[in-house]
């Protein structure tokens, strides 16, 4: 695209003119283009603060000290949500205890053991794939397989280890990059002082992965967190006004509470919708807070 | 006396870049032997064979035997952790790991399971005083390795080998990053290690080599040109292209 | 891990005393190789699950019907036809808003901005990506539906384009973000070569940068579309679920319904074991192979790419 334009300016009798004609033309279509791509990133940038925006606006004045406390009562249209954020946070941590130590695991088997073979293409293209299923489709083999096949019914349990699933793929990548990120040298002099490979990795390699792999960790979990479609049917309940006792009780969770009070409860007072989107955006995006503070304190601190 | 014997030790790389052919030369005890002669040589090969550092690297073949004290190390069955213990080295840049300088030194006591302070901290003054940083460092032992200057930082390299007491140490091109009076110092303590050591450097120069080596072998292209002692191998090489190569027409 | 006198660990006793050592580690070593292996093992199993339950609906439902342009479970017709094209033509409609902001965005953020604005948008957008869909599809409902109904005079504003709305925000943080780090992996050689022979910096952003990367910003497409295709809640609540089958032009301003949001809305009513439950397993099984092959081809050009540059650079 380049050729053209900048052949014009090669003859030498009008070399000036021609120059400055096509420079002036130029720069008019560079301007406009810029422009166009600004309004673009305005295009995509500025709907995300309305959203966020107005929905801080309009379900600030539904949370109350009640409202994140209670109960709900009068078929969810009055009361508090308790039951739903303890239940999103029991799940997210559900999901933590099975996808951590397992994505790490996987993680540094694919950083620290694996050769360029077959067997680990095959393993990166599994994890790609994991990355692509729908939401839904977990929601349906941790139906076929936990609610179902092991009989872990509608339950925490059941819908964490779905969402952990779901979840591995972040972990796993995000983990793999961190751990690859941590110089080569290291790890060289670690054997070379005697150090095993797994001695090399839990002393050294690992603990200056931590801050990269906790950020994966956070955002794997914050996806999770909002999750609907897995938990629908492996351990979400549409109206449980208690907390849950044991992992194989059934809870309710705040984007499916959301998901139940926007669409399947007639006469729903608008406020507590808001309240409730506010409060699951809340959870959400404090999460994305931690991951990027720690990324950026993590970076700073970094000695290599 | 022989500390080490090359035997017909031939080494390629899976991307056939360095490799070793056929080389035999003994090391002694408690001196310094240097390898030398232009990149791409096989020195760091061969000086990676002596601790099986190459294990981490893409060997393809390697044939012949290395002894260390009459027991061939290339011998899969070897303890190679054991080995590395009694075969210390020291890297071309200095890598600190991201430890406190007393760290630095403990890591690799640790690894043997040693915890116990007073051990550690006996260890960790005795192995920077013979690596000469003692001086320099003893009032700050838990600030970050990293904050030492180059040379101090090769030096900490040196006492974290020194820590796990080897029998040899082996260095590769150690002071090629650092200014000459930091060379000086890594030299001079050399000089008194190999006392109790059996040292094997590849020295960043030929310079380096005539004032550090008692013995020398210098390597071209993967084969073994001429060993013998270092005065003579650098005023009287018996070889044509070993004299090149000292008096500067290559390389 | 104790280690005995220095002499004595070579020589004979080695291979013992390393037996004895490696242990501990030997263990370590199979676990994290087992949890290496567990991405296999998961895509197996999900596989066979949605097998097991999806693929008695191929004998109990008479082919010809299965793609038939009916869905009306409680009447036992299970055509799928009007599932898959509502998926289509709401994904379609997601791509026609989020592939060209999506680049626009990235080729923003990579080659225009300055480096506050970067600092400042590139957050934003991946504020986009963790807000829940089901947020999203909740605004979608109170705000966006009435707009369009009132704006475009329909009699409801749950149509196929409130989805594809929805699902091009969604899908957007994916396309600009993998889209955005394929622009920065463009060698700064390639721009300086291009600015020094006269080009602008607009005609080496297209002419140059946008060609150099196209792989990546292919696969952020493709990435995208996965996204839009398999999402579910946000389009569940907005498309109206009107199971027909969507292809006239003005199906994008009809309410459609979607694979996704059809397993996500029945299998809660259904009775395990029944065709109708077998068929949203077969749907499902649909929907993971269409995912199967858009990632598989999204990788398969990211490989192709460095192969070949691997191949140039050498």
């Amino acid at each position: 695209m380049s050729g053209p334009a900048s052949r014009t300016t090669a003859p030498e009798s009008n070399a000036g003119r021609s120059f400055r004609a096509g420079s002036v033309q130029r720069r008019l279509v560079q301007r406009i283009g810029f422009g166009v791509l600004s309004l673009t990133a305005l295009a995509t940038v500025v709907p995300i603060t309305m959203v966020v925006g107005y929905i801080v606006q309009q379900g600030g004045s539904a949370v109350s000290w009640e409202f994140l406390s209670g109960l709900p009562r009068d078929g969810m249209r009055q009361g508090g949500i308790l039951p739903a954020i303890v239940g999103t946070f029991l799940l997210t941590l559900g999901t933590a205890v099975f996808s951590v130590p397992l994505g790490v695991a996987a993680a540094v088997y694919l950083a620290e053991y694996a050769q360029e073979n077959t067997l680990t293409r095959l393993i990166r293209v599994a994890i790609i794939n994991l990355a692509g299923i729908p939401s839904v489709v977990y929601g349906l083999f941790g139906l076929g397989l936990f609610v179902l096949f092991l009989r872990f019914g509608t339950s925490i349990l059941s819908a964490s280890l779905t969402l952990s699933i779901m979840t591995l793929p972040v972990i796993i990548s995000a983990a793999e990059e961190a751990l690859r990120a941590v110089p080569q040298s290291f790890r060289t002099v670690s054997v070379s002082l005697g150090g095993t490979r797994w001695q090399t990795i839990w002393r050294i390699v690992l603990p200056q992965a931590v801050p990269g792999i906790l950020t994966g960790v956070i955002l794997g979990l914050e996806r999770a967190a909002g999750e609907t479609a897995p938990i629908l049917f492996t351990g979400a309940a549409f109206f449980l006004p208690r907390l849950p006792n044991s992992p194989l009780d059934a809870t309710m969770a705040l984007p499916y509470h959301l998901f139940v009070i926007s669409t399947q409860v007639p006469g729903m007072p608008v406020q507590i919708q808001y309240g409730t989107a506010l409060v699951l955006i809340v959870f959400v995006l404090s999460m994305n807070l931690a991951a990027t503070v720690i990324r950026s304190r993590a970076r700073a601190r970094r000695q290599w | 006396m022989d500390k080490i014997v090359v035997d017909n030790l031939t080494l390629q790389y899976t991307d056939g870049t360095e490799s070793l052919r056929g080389v035999s030369m003994t090391i002694p005890a408690n001196a310094i032997t240097v390898l030398f002669g232009p990149a791409g040589g096989g020195k760091s090969s061969l000086l990676r064979c002596i601790n099986r550092l190459n294990d981490l690297a893409d060997v393809k073949t390697v044939s012949g035997r290395v002894l260390l004290d009459g027991v061939n190390i290339l011998d899969p069955a070897t303890d190679v952790v054991a080995l590395r213990r009694k075969v210390g080295m020291v890297f071309a840049r200095p890598v600190v790991l991201p430890f406190t300088i007393r760290g630095n030194i403990t890591y690799g006591l640790e690894l043997m399971g040693i915890h116990e302070a007073a051990r550690l901290d006996e260890a960790v003054e005795q192995s920077l005083r013979l690596a000469a940083l003692w001086d320099e460092v003893h009032e700050r032992l838990e600030d970050p390795a990293i904050a030492l200057s180059g040379g101090q930082q090769q030096r900490l390299c040196l006492a974290r080998s020194l820590a796990l007491q080897p029998e040899v140490i082996l260095l590769d091109e150690p002071t090629s990053g650092l200014d000459p009076i930091s060379t000086g110092k890594v030299e001079a303590a050399l000089q008194e290690l190999k006392k109790d050591y059996t040292i094997v450097l590849v020295p960043h120069s030929v310079q380096q080599a005539g004032r550090t080596a008692d013995f020398a072998a210098f390597l071209l292209q993967g084969e073994l040109v001429e060993f013998g002692v270092g005065k003579d191998l650098f005023t009287r090489p018996s070889d044509q292209r070993t004299e090149d190569y000292v008096t500067g027409r290559f390389g | 891990m104790k280690d005995p006198d220095g002499k004595s660990t070579l020589g004979d006793r080695a291979p013992e005393a390393g037996r004895r050592f490696n242990w501990g580690e030997a263990i370590i070593t199979r676990l994290i190789q087992l949890s290496g292996y567990s991405a296999i093992v998961f895509v197996g199993l999900i596989f066979l699950f949605l097998v097991r339950q999806g693929a008695p609906a191929l004998f109990e439902t008479p082919l010809a019907e299965l793609f038939g342009t009916r869905w009306y479970p409680i009447e036992g017709y299970f055509g799928v036809l009007p599932l898959l094209t509502g998926s289509l033509i709401v994904t379609v409609g997601a791509m026609a808003i989020a592939v060209p902001l999506g680049i626009g965005t990235a080729m923003f953020i990579s080659e225009i901005a300055p480096r506050w604005v970067r600092e400042i948008l590139k957050p934003l957008v991946e504020l986009l990506g963790g807000l829940p869909s089901v947020v999203l599809g909740f605004l979608g409902i109170l705000v966006l539906s009435p707009y369009l109904r009132l704006f475009l005079d329909l009699p409801t504003g749950l149509t196929a384009l409130a989805g594809s709305i929805l699902l091009g925000g969604i899908a957007l943080p994916t396309i600009v973000s993998i889209a955005e780090d394929a622009l920065d992996a463009v060698p700064r050689a390639y721009r300086d070569a291009a600015l020094a022979v006269g080009a602008t910096p607009w005609q080496t952003m297209w002419g140059v940068t946008l060609p150099a990367a196209r792989s990546g910003v292919l696969t952020a497409v493709l990435l995208g579309m996965g996204r839009a295709v398999g999402e579910t809640m946000a389009v569940m609540m907005v498309t109206g679920n009107a199971p027909v089958l969507a292809v006239r032009l003005s199906s994008i301003v009809s309410p459609v319904r979607t694979m996704t949001a059809t397993i996500a809305a029945e299998m809660g009513e259904v009775a395990s074991g029944s065709p109708h439950y077998h068929v949203l397993f077969f749907i499902g099984m649909l929907l993971f192979v269409i995912s199967l092959v858009v990632n598989v081809i999204a990788s398969a050009v990211v490989f192709r790419q460095r192969s070949r540059s691997e191949r140039i650079l050498s």
